[in-house]
């Protein structure tokens, strides 16, 4: 006998558990079905981000930036450290129960929303008259009915041709996250968002890391400013990077991982590692749920496809997150989350890509929302640019981290904003000042007129929106 | 609430977009049925938009100075609204406009972002004066900008609403931009105006396309002002208008074009097309830029229909009224430069056409008749034509019947 919900929700990601959530709030009776198993086989519902991505990752990049300040700043302060040493099976212990704690809050959000949630693998039966059934496979077998699924399975990571993740040796950002001692040297392909943040992790550590990035550009996403700049602090920092590489073999043995490849300058090169983490990007995530029995329409990539909605081909099923076209971030997921569950209530969810903000949490941070310089430049449209350094922000100064600055991109007749770019300290958080003026269609100056608490590093941003008009008072 | 749509009208085909002048209402204002919101300048013309219903104005969605196209939103009206009156049921203390757009849709039109309150100020613009195009109506600092540069900004005396179109004009050198520099060598940007763009652009076409040559010839003006004195009350009398000059300038350009077909007709790629009816556009300069309204089928019409006629394009201009259709087509042109005083010129060719005639100031002169000098009042007409399909030959004859038929007016009474 099947169950029977208004909204089914396969994946309880930050996509599939916040759509839960909001469908639930709407008044929906809702379920939610997520596979994720923790160490001990129990549910951990939080999807990629959670386990594997933004959070642990979040973990380590602290506990590492606390071992990199004690190690290299504290003397600075007057603060005498002798001996720190790491102990890294506590920090990874520590970032299991951050993880932990991440899921059980998400299972608790979950109950509250009075949500059923399925331990198992969600995947289509049929379609029927008022619906769909779908099956659960888990430690006990389900059938849902309901007349609304939305798919949030995410994406995994992308393997080398070739040369398969074994975890140990080959790792993903999953055996990234579980490394259980220093390794000596570690090797990333791909100088993306995750291996920039693995690497930097372990590069605090005491690795000596070395990046191969196939591009000939570092980080062509990004502001070439920013880019620049962020280049010039991971070199500084001790990263190794590589650009314009073609990875020939790979060969594991005993000893660890040896990578023959060919430079941007065609010379045959080679490189030893402990251990190599392959972060070359991530595909859509549909295994096992069952598209072909339900005739779900699925691109080249692999990923469902979507109208601007989020609708896919089959009537009354939605798809968001990873699994779907855009930004592969949880934030876009979750956006795209909260407008299919307010659209399957009738009203007008609405999800702005040109104001989703992109964020590295490198050390320093890179964050920015809208256009790029470079984009600018190649549709035409004329701006004005304006910046502002950390090195002139007094916060910055009295934090002792002044690298980077804040970059502006305004409309050169109106003034609106088009585009905001930030690297240095507590970028991540910066931003969200420049996504709301976006969404708001603020001009520049309207930014520059607006009162910002001294001293902080948002003055930075104040000082940066000035710079456009070419009247900084600070610099 | 019963919301009804405002749209920019049809344009014509040759028109792909437009530009909005100034909203004569603001949000909360009471509007009635066909009353003008708001007038659209396209290239050749500006175009009134009334109200298709009788309410209240609650959205602005496209501000002053936006360029929109045909069918457009460009606002809302709430025919179920009140003006001023709060939405809600207990008693309003002030009836703001404001609170009446909050009350009806999440509107926060009215309300200035912080750069584009400060633009206001500095130019004496009120609060509620420049449609929002922010979030929610909100009026952001390129709202303001567009505004200033269509010359909404006040120096005291220009109240936007109150200025007719005819004189209110973006060509006019009003504060369109701060000017620039302080010191005795200032400069000020002015955009120019849709139509004063478009005119430029075309005679820039007119000038490159055709290979342009201009033959000039003088007439004698004394026979056109004798018979216009001895006929003049009569005329005025039977026709209710005017004898002026222009009427014989058009049956004396007609009948020469019936003579020398070439110069009333049009290249089409590497064809000549010889129109078989007379379309004469007369030239008029209005406020907004020179426009030239045309006289369908010239040869069929009186003296006393082209002189009004003629009268009728000028107030139109004036006006800024002329319509799209009084200015499509058009076989031939004529220019006077003479009102203003001019002795004689090099008039451009209004494409698709092939010649036009320039005529000029009449002035007294020396002029040498059988031997003696005596004095003539004499008129310079110049004729540009294209080159490419009308050779010297048909120019100079055909400027010489216009002036045989002016200098001797029965020649027009037998077709000689």
């Amino acid at each position: 006998m099947s169950k029977q919900f208004d909204v089914v929700v396969i994946g309880a990601g930050p996509g599939g558990y916040i759509a839960a959530i909001r469908a639930a709030q709407l008044g929906f009776n809702v379920a939610c079905i997520d596979e994720w198993k923790n160490d001990k086989g129990g549910p951990a519902p939080g999807g990629t981000c959670t386990n594997v991505g933004c959070i642990p990752s979040k973990a380590l990049l602290q506990s590492s930036e606390h071992f990199d300040q004690a190690n290299h700043h504290f003397a600075e302060h007057g603060i005498e450290v002798k001996g720190v040493s790491m102990d890294v099976a506590k920090m990874v212990a520590r970032k299991d129960m951050v993880v932990k704690q991440n899921n059980d809050g998400i299972l608790y959000l979950l109950k509250k929303n009075k949500i059923a949630f399925f331990h198992g693998r969600g995947s289509f039966l049929k379609a029927t008259d008022g619906g769909y059934e779908i099956k659960v496979t888990g430690a006990a077998e389900e059938s849902l009915s309901a007349k609304h699924i939305i798919i949030a399975t995410g994406s995994n990571a992308r393997a080398l041709p070739g040369t398969p993740f074994d975890e140990k040796s080959i790792l993903s950002n999953d055996g990234a996250l579980r490394i259980g001692a220093v390794p000596k040297k570690l090797g990333l392909i791909g100088s993306g968002v995750i291996g920039l943040e693995m690497g930097s992790v372990w590069r605090r550590l005491g690795a000596e890391v070395t990046i191969l990035e196939g591009l000939p550009t570092f980080l062509g996403a990004v502001d070439e400013q920013v880019a620049k700049e962020a280049l010039k602090a991971f070199t500084k920092q001790g990263l190794k990077i590589e650009l314009g590489v073609k990875v020939g073999e790979i060969k594991t043995g005993k000893k660890g991982v040896s990578i023959a490849y060919t430079n941007a300058k065609g010379e045959a090169q080679a490189l030893d590692v402990d251990k190599l983490i392959i972060s070359i990007g991530r595909t859509p995530n549909t295994i096992g749920l069952g598209a072909e029995v339900v005739g779900l329409a699925l691109d080249e990539r692999g990923a469902i496809v979507v109208d601007g909605d989020c609708k896919t081909n089959l009537p009354n099923v939605w798809a968001v997150g990873d699994v779907v076209r855009g930004p592969m971030l949880a934030h876009k997921a979750e956006e795209e989350g909260v407008a299919v569950a307010e659209r399957i209530a009738g009203q007008h969810g609405h999800v702005n890509f040109n104001t989703v903000p992109w964020v590295i949490y490198t050390s320093p941070e890179i964050a920015w929302v809208g256009r790029t310089e470079q984009q600018l430049k190649a549709d035409g449209v004329a701006y004005k640019a304006g910046s502002f350094p950390f090195l002139a922000n007094g916060r910055a100064r009295a934090l002792g981290d002044t690298t980077g600055f804040v970059k502006f991109l305004a409309d050169a007749t109106t003034d609106e904003i088009l585009g905001v770019h930030i690297v240095g300290p507590q970028a991540s958080e910066l931003i969200s000042e420049a996504v709301v003026a976006m969404e708001f269609k603020a001009s520049a100056e309207d930014i520059a007129r607006i009162c910002h608490a001294h001293p902080s590093l948002s003055e930075a941003t104040k000082e940066a929106a000035l710079a456009v008009d070419k009247r900084t008072l600070n610099f | 609430m019963a919301i009804v749509e405002v749209k920019v009208p049809q344009l014509s085909e040759s028109v792909a977009e437009a530009t909005m002048l100034q909203w004569k209402k603001k949000v909360g204002d009471a509007i009635a049925i066909d009353e003008i919101l708001i007038e659209i300048e396209t290239d050749k013309v500006v175009l009134e938009v009334p109200a298709p219903a009788a309410g209240v104005l609650v959205e602005l969605i496209m501000g002053d100075g936006a360029t929109v196209l045909a069918e457009q939103l460009i606002a809302r009206i709430d025919t179920e609204g009140k003006a001023g009156a709060a939405a809600a049921p207990q008693a309003a203390a002030a009836p703001v406009a404001q609170a009446q757009a909050a009350a009806v849709s999440n509107s926060k039109a009215g309300v200035a972002m912080p750069a584009a309150a400060k633009l206001m100020a500095d130019n004496n613009l009120a609060s509620g004066s420049v449609a929002g195009t922010g979030k929610d109506g909100r009026v952001t600092k390129g709202d303001v900008l567009g505004a200033v540069a269509a010359g909404a900004s006040a120096p005291k005396t220009v109240a936007a609403s109150a200025i007719p179109t005819g004189v209110r004009t973006t060509s006019l050198p009003q504060v369109a931009s701060p000017a620039v520099n302080l010191g005795d060598r200032p400069e000020q940007r002015v955009p120019m105006s849709r139509l004063r763009a478009r005119v430029a652009e075309r005679l820039l076409q007119s000038q490159s396309s055709n290979a342009i040559l201009t033959t000039f010839n003088e007439i004698n003006m004394a026979p056109v002002m004798d018979m216009r004195k001895r006929m003049q009350e009569r005329f005025e009398k039977e026709h209710g208008v005017k004898l002026g000059f222009m009427s014989f300038f058009v049956k004396a350009a007609v009948h020469a074009l019936k003579k020398f077909p070439v110069l009333n007709a049009s290249v089409d790629g590497n064809d000549i097309v010889y129109h078989g009816y007379f379309d004469v556009g007369i030239a008029v300069g209005s406020p907004r830029g020179l426009v030239v309204p045309i006289l369908r089928n010239a040869d069929q019409m009186s003296f006393a229909e082209i002189e009004k006629k003629i009268a009728e394009f000028g107030q139109k201009a004036k006006d800024g009224k002329l319509g799209i259709e009084d200015m499509t087509g058009g076989t031939f042109s004529i220019s006077n430069g003479g009102t203003f005083g001019s002795m004689m010129s090099t008039p451009i060719i209004n494409p698709p056409q092939s010649a036009i005639l320039g005529v000029h100031a009449t002035k007294d002169r020396a002029m040498v008749e059988n031997g003696q000098v005596v004095v003539r009042p004499m008129n310079y007409f110049a004729m540009s034509y294209d080159h490419r399909i009308i050779d010297g030959r048909e120019a100079v004859l055909g400027l010489v019947a216009m002036k045989e038929a002016l200098e001797d007016p029965a020649r027009l009474l037998f077709d000689i």
